[in-house]
């Protein structure tokens, strides 16, 4: 993979679950074009430039919709993060005394949404713990589920441990007993395939920037073909260019839940990230072997090579790695990493205050080492030596 | 755009034009089509489920 040359020389960055970086070239340059050769608000104007911006977006859509296997483009709803599409389907379509079962290994961006309803009295949560890794079975569904339970909704990859939900049988479970089944894509998309046809999911949640490698301030909600957008209320209403001598917001998609002017530049580059994954040899499946490759590699050396290295994440996994080192504050660690070795990667309870606590890790945390396709095996080496360094005190 | 898509894929020239105002109050642009064109185009967006507000003669 071709490194980006305006990183430092030896800057190595594994804070990929965090964003992805760097971007491809393609990515990169589809938003500089944008802003320099295109500029418009698709949808508003009915100029040329306008037009231009139109395509960029529909292109996009279009992209994205056969990435996630939807057919049409207009259920895909474009957002600033996963965390804004999961607030749209959480608050759009809960309604007073729902229920809903979700996981221990979620991240706040749906714990917190279902809280506070929670909280106001409005719906009833059941948090399934799931295996010791956090991993829920269609038993534990069985054991939850009420009459008013209306929807499961889960992460598909813990951005803490990297473990992977069983989506398949879930959704199967939540078809035959007619709920709602919305997704948290955003550590998997561009990692594992997701079908929202086969799998039975309603809503996709996912981030652009993350595994789609496209810029920050990008997401979205993709809406099966299937479901019934009346059962979803918008989360916000205003201009979307249509329907415009009327007061009211449009029943269609997927105006109905964009308002606003998209982040243009950010969908033209996310367009290109998701091109840039279609290009690969092998598409994800080449993804998915490098990940576990660098998984396995760091996992496997670092229990020989470091005393009191704790793994949290499997060997098999898809470069989610969170490890605690005995005697060593995750602080401490990460900002070595950093200073000494220039070396990215996250620390604490990364926004998931659950999953720590599912795992043993709160309120500590963890350090936290996410891989990209443009990381590689000597970058592992480097970093094995270094941690190596900061457990031997030198 | 998801019309005009359909439409280059199956060779119908079309053009993009502002929305003409005596047409709909929508803002951006609507699709012309030549009048000879628009029994096939009407066919190739219903094929892909395409919901079309209306045809105007432009005349």
């Amino acid at each position: 993979m071709t490194k980006i040359s305006r990183l430092k020389n030896n800057t190595i960055y594994f804070d990929n679950s965090a964003t992805s970086f760097p971007k491809p070239p393609a990515v990169v340059d589809a938003v500089v074009d944008y802003m320099t050769l295109v500029g418009a608000n698709p949808g508003r104007s009915g100029h040329r430039m306008a037009c231009e911006a139109g395509k960029i977006v529909f292109q996009a859509r279009k992209n994205i919709a056969e990435f996630f296997g939807v057919k049409s483009p207009m259920n895909v709803i474009f957002s600033s993060n996963a965390t804004d599409s999961l607030n749209l389907a959480i608050k759009g379509i809960l309604c007073q005394d729902d229920h809903v079962i979700t996981s221990s290994m979620e991240h706040n961006s749906i714990i917190r949404p279902l809280k506070m309803l929670e909280d106001r009295g409005i719906i009833s949560i059941t948090v399934l713990p799931g295996d010791d890794s956090g991993i829920i079975s269609t038993g534990e569904l069985d054991s939850a589920k009420k009459n008013n339970t209306k929807a499961v909704i889960i992460n598909h990859m813990s951005n803490v441990t990297g473990i992977v939900q069983p989506v398949a049988e879930i959704g199967k479970w939540c078809k035959k007993n007619n709920m709602i089944f919305i997704l948290d894509c955003a550590q998997s998309a561009g990692i594992i395939p997701i079908d929202l046809k086969s799998d039975s999911i309603d809503m996709i949640a996912f981030a652009g920037h993350k595994g789609l490698y496209g810029p920050t301030g990008t997401g979205g909600l993709i809406i099966s073909d299937s479901f019934d957008v009346r059962k979803m209320n918008p989360l916000k209403e205003g201009g979307t260019g249509s329907m415009s001598d009327k007061t009211v917001q449009p029943n269609f998609l997927p105006d109905m839940y964009e308002s606003g002017t998209l982040n243009v530049a950010g969908i033209a580059g996310l367009s290109k990230g998701v091109e840039f994954l279609n290009n690969m040899p092998e598409k994800l499946k080449s993804v998915q072997l490098h990940k576990v490759t660098l998984q396995k590699y760091f996992i496997e050396k670092a229990s020989k090579r470091i005393d009191g290295f704790k793994s949290y994440s499997a060997s098999s996994g898809f470069g989610v790695v969170s490890f605690t080192i005995g005697g060593l504050s995750v602080s401490e660690i990460t900002q070595r990493l950093s200073d000494d070795f220039d070396i990215m990667s996250r620390q604490g309870l990364h926004c998931s205050p659950l999953a720590h606590q599912r795992i043993g890790t709160f309120p500590e945390g963890t350090v936290r080492f996410s891989f990209s396709v443009f990381n590689t095996i000597s970058e592992v080496e480097t970093a094995l030596e270094a941690l190596k360094i900061i457990r031997d005190g030198k | 755009m998801w019309a005009v898509d359909v439409l280059n894929k199956n060779n119908i020239e079309n053009k993009l034009i502002p929305v003409p105002r005596d047409l709909s109050s929508d803002c951006g642009y609507c699709v012309m089509v030549g009048y000879d064109l628009i029994a096939q185009a009407e066919e190739f967006l219903k094929r892909e489920n395409i919901e079309f507000d209306r045809i105007v003669d432009l005349k």
